[in-house]
């Protein structure tokens, strides 16, 4: 039966506050039923306080043969990093 | 039926109600049409699991006799059974699964949400904690009613035998007896009368929804919460009750 369902992703909110995060995905015939899996399938545990579904189709992805021209430029700029500022010692939480 | 403790036999009743379906629900582990519907089965039979042992270790000591939930659990007979039929019925297939859970489970809710309000403070607090749960069961069982019942022609004959099989047993859910009464009377348990009309409008509204008929109710079977039960009852009770009726002292 699930062969025939379509593939949802699912994300999930750990608590108010933070973003929701990828935790994987569900068969599911549509978008209601997505929803009701995922939360049978990844908060059975009190994972989370919000769920999204997305059909995973729906996702556009960048191409992993594309990977050198995509990411490797970003090596060589260190600058990027804001790692020249001096943190005064009492600021907590950077 | 007059019983010597009436709140015991309610409790029972409350607790054998989501026991055995708790244990029926857990036959499709590894079974189920698909993972995700697994774990959905699985979990509604753990919510329920929960709230029998909540109901029968209340039950124990209100009975006062030192037996536990796991006692009454394991070490009573179909006859001592107070469930409802509905309960105990095969799964068949995963259709009548989902009629039986979209039947009782929108029965428990009302029930429970009624008991919330019971004078007996650690019934209305289970009830608090389990009406959450009902609530879920009772909308996945309506979703899947619509989506078996608005499917296709298989799975539309197969939701429709499903109802079929389980529409004699609605009757029993709200039956009142001695037990019933004298619970009513002193503001523990509910009149369940009361509940039908909103039971009607729920399974109207969703049968409605699925494009399926409403029901004409034939004669209602009765007899489970005294103890009368079908022959299904007996063959759930060995296969729950063997491992702890074996070894009896068995600890994990």
């Amino acid at each position: 039966m699930s062969r025939d369902w379509p593939l949802w992703e699912v994300f999930i909110r750990a608590k108010g506050g933070l973003s929701h995060k990828h935790v994987g995905s569900v068969h599911a015939p549509d978008a209601t039923l997505a929803v009701r899996h995922a939360r049978d399938t990844y908060t059975r545990r009190m994972e989370g306080v919000s769920i999204w579904a997305v059909r995973s189709t729906d996702i556009v992805a960048s191409d992993p043969a594309q990977n050198g021209p995509m990411f490797e430029p970003a090596e060589s700029k260190v600058y990027r990093h804001p790692t020249f500022y001096v943190v005064p010692d009492n600021v907590t939480h950077i | 039926m007059t019983a010597a403790n009436p709140l015991f036999d309610y409790l029972l009743r409350l607790g054998d109600d989501s026991l055995v379906l708790g244990q029926r629900l857990g036959e499709w582990c590894g079974h189920a049409p698909a993972l995700e519907v697994d774990l959905s089965l699985a979990n509604l039979g753990l919510d329920l699991i929960g709230q029998a042992t909540l109901f029968l270790e209340l039950a124990g000591q209100i009975e006062g006799a030192g037996r536990d939930g796991d006692r009454l659990a394991f070490h009573r007979d179909a006859l001592q059974f107070r469930n409802c039929l509905m309960v105990e019925q095969p799964n068949g297939d995963f259709a009548q699964t989902i009629a039986r859970q979209f039947l009782f489970s929108t029965w428990q809710h009302l029930m429970f949400e009624a008991l919330t309000q019971s004078s007996e403070p650690r019934i209305a607090e289970i009830a608090a904690k389990a009406v959450r749960e009902v609530t879920y069961h009772a909308d996945l069982a309506g979703e899947w009613v619509v989506r078996l019942g608005d499917g296709t022609e298989e799975s539309r004959q197969r939701m429709l035998d499903g109802l079929d099989w389980h529409w004699r047993f609605v009757g029993e859910l709200f039956a009142m007896d001695a037990v019933d009464e004298a619970m009513v009377a002193a503001g523990i348990g509910v009149d369940k009368a009361q509940l039908r009309a909103a039971f009607d409008a729920r399974i109207a509204a969703v049968l409605q929804e699925a494009t399926l008929p409403l029901p004409a109710y034939p004669r209602p079977a009765l007899g489970g919460r005294s103890g009368h039960h079908s022959e299904h009852l007996g063959h759930l009770l060995a296969v729950m009750q063997h491992i702890p009726r074996t070894y009896p002292d068995a600890r994990w």
